[in-house]
């Protein structure tokens, strides 16, 4: 219902979405240059400018810029993309726009994978340096694609997958991980509880520019086949069987919606820990500004991904610099009021 | 669009002997009565271009069974021939249209771009495709709902978005493969008040006249016989009639169907059956 007053009807219903697609290619380069510039160290705009495009001499701010915080922020952009875009495809393959990438299971079996790497090489001491961050992350990224796995096969039949099947079956499959990370907690020692429980609030501290390469690639490769399925997952919004007779190749749909979210979020989870939220908010956030056509929403949930986390890794390092938050708790802590009050505002933006 | 006269008289939808069995009837085999459990029976029937059939019976015949087995949801035995069906679901999907009983759309989408899904499997531009979502609004009469949220609608006026869709989705018999065209409707005029189920049921009636087949269930007897060209009851899964309007809506009929004494009399203008059940 629309309160009295309001305007009832645009001209055009799409001049907004223009506006605000317009808007966020504004804001990514804006934010980035946020990130860049704040820390525990604050670094003026134009030196941030400078130290990127060459100021010519190699200053201390020039070093912070291109060593620290620069493959974080790079990092930060692309985690976040991945989530935004992930979280947007999970939510059309559902038909729920309260899903969550994590519900087919790969933040919680990734969680289960990076713990027991922690507890598990742990014992080996070798958790040192980036090698045992390597693995620490490479049993994350395996651990969240065989749960997804395990969630896809438990969902399929001979007629096909059953979403609603792999929704049970991923909260089941959650519920195990979830058990087997206590249960690996439990027997962990001090150091490594409290390893296992940072990793699972999410932090970029670890970012480097082989971390960026990594997150580069599988964010490339997603952010450009994702869209091609838009038309697809537009036509799934009306139901399986609507979808099938708009010629629409539902099974193989859904097969790599499944396989690109895996790879998106346990990519994301491996290099950056379980970051809480963003995967659900941003794909609302977006569609609530532009409605729920996958044309835009895709892309624009990635740049909406990737503005939300360098921003709240920037509010991370500064809130309480120098002491650097997971960003994971600003995702969740600033992230779902504003989402809130987007919520009870949602008519000012006609939806 | 242009009215595709020769085509009229040429069959679009042939069934021959269609049987849908329950799906779990082979596990459940031993304990019933009947060996097997049939949803639909041995239905043969034939719908021709620009002709409307509509598909009546009491709650759980297979009518809506029915539906599902000629779009290819469900498996049947016999054979269901529908002229000049192409290979891929892309083109088929510009030859048959279904609109189903029940919509789960629950997404803010604008009626233009609920209507405008139905151009997927179209390649034939944004501007041409803008201007038949005009068109199909305009024969639905929902031109002033164009940029309303879909979510926003009532019942009835969702339907009528649906029932645009679908109509969207083979609009011209260009865009066809050898221009056959088949619309599948289950219980379309449900949610509609009485002035709305008119002007629907002529809209309907105008697109099958382009020479398109038009199968529709509808539970209301009276509407179907005074705008479909041919009726096929079903009971109990089964075929109980099949031909013209003045052969199907008898009053032994629909006694059958319905287990209801009804009068059967002229339609004071149109000479159609009408059934006064009360």
């Amino acid at each position: 219902m629309t309160a009295p007053g309001h305007k009832i009807e645009e001209a055009d219903p799409f001049a907004r979405r223009t506006r605000i697609v317009a808007l966020t290619l504004v804001a990514l380069p804006a934010s980035f240059l946020v990130a860049l510039s704040f820390g525990t160290v604050p670094i003026a705009f134009s030196d941030v400018v400078l130290a990127l495009f060459g100021g010519g001499d190699t200053s201390h701010s020039q070093l912070v810029v291109e060593q620290i915080r620069l493959p974080r922020a790079l990092l930060a952009a692309l985690v976040g993309a991945l989530l935004g875009i992930c979280g947007a495809t999970t939510q059309g393959l559902f038909r729920n726009p309260l899903a969550d990438p994590s519900l087919i299971g790969v933040t919680a079996g990734a969680a289960a994978g990076a713990a027991m790497m922690i507890f598990f090489a742990g014992n080996l001491s070798s958790l040192e340096g980036f090698f045992g961050l390597g693995l620490i992350s490479s049993g994350a990224f395996v651990g969240g694609i065989l749960t997804v796995l395990l969630v896809y096969s438990l969902a399929t039949n001979q007629s096909g997958t059953s979403v609603s099947t792999m929704l049970l079956a991923g909260i089941a499959i959650t519920a195990i991980a979830g058990g087997l990370t206590s249960l690996i907690e439990f027997f962990a020692n001090n150091e490594m509880l409290r390893r296992i429980s940072l990793w699972r609030m999410g932090g970029l501290e670890g970012a480097n520019y082989q971390r960026v390469a990594v997150a580069a690639s599988f964010a490339i490769i997603i952010c450009t086949v994702l869209p091609r399925f838009s038309n697809a997952l537009n036509a799934l919004l009306l139901g399986e069987s609507e979808a099938r007779h708009l010629g629409v190749s539902v099974q193989r749909t859904k097969v790599m919606m499944v396989i690109l979210v895996a790879a998106g979020v346990a990519t994301s989870v491996a290099l950056a820990g379980a970051i809480a939220f963003v995967g659900l908010i941003v794909p609302h956030i977006i569609r609530l500004m532009i409605g729920p056509d996958h044309r835009y929403l895709l892309p624009m949930s990635a740049l909406g991904g990737a503005i939300l986390l360098l921003l709240a890794d920037a509010t991370a390092r500064a809130l309480f610099a120098p002491i650097e938050l997971p960003v994971g708790l600003v995702t969740a802590l600033l992230g779902a009021p504003f989402f809130i009050s987007l919520l009870r505002h949602r008519h000012e933006f006609g939806m | 669009m242009n009215l595709v006269c020769e085509r009229f008289g040429m069959t679009i939808l042939d069934i021959q002997q269609l049987s849908v069995a329950k799906p779990d009837s082979g596990r459940l085999g031993t304990v019933g009565a009947e060996a097997k459990h049939m949803l639909v029976d041995e239905v043969t029937c034939s719908v021709d271009a620009g002709e409307v059939l509509a598909v009546i019976g009491p709650n759980g015949a297979g009518k809506s069974t029915l539906i599902k087995a000629l779009s290819g949801d469900l498996e049947y035995s016999g054979t269901a021939t529908i002229q000049g069906l192409a290979d891929t679901p892309v083109l088929r999907a510009r030859q048959l249209a279904v609109l189903p009983q029940l919509s789960l759309l629950n997404f803010p989408y604008r009626v233009s771009e609920v209507v405008h899904l139905a151009r997927i499997p179209h390649s034939t531009g944004r501007q041409r495709d803008d201007e038949i979502i005009d068109e199909v609004l305009e024969l639905m009469d929902i031109g002033f709902l164009k940029n309303r949220l879909y979510t926003e609608l009532s019942g009835g006026e969702k339907q009528r978005v649906q029932l645009a869709r679908v109509l969207a989705q083979i609009w011209n018999a260009g865009d066809a493969p050898n221009g056959a065209r088949l619309l599948l409707l289950d219980e379309p005029t449900t949610a509609l008040d009485l002035g709305h189920q008119r002007d629907l049921m002529r809209a309907i009636q105008t697109f099958a006249r382009q020479g398109v087949a038009v199968v529709m269930v509808l539970h209301d007897i009276n509407l179907a016989a005074r705008y479909a060209d041919s009726m096929l009851a079903l009971l109990c899964s089964q075929q109980i009639a099949c031909g013209t309007v003045s052969e199907v809506v008898t009053e032994a009929n629909i006694e059958r169907l319905f287990g209801l004494k009804a009068e059967v009399i002229p339609h004071p203008q149109a000479g159609t059956p009408v059934v006064i059940g009360w």
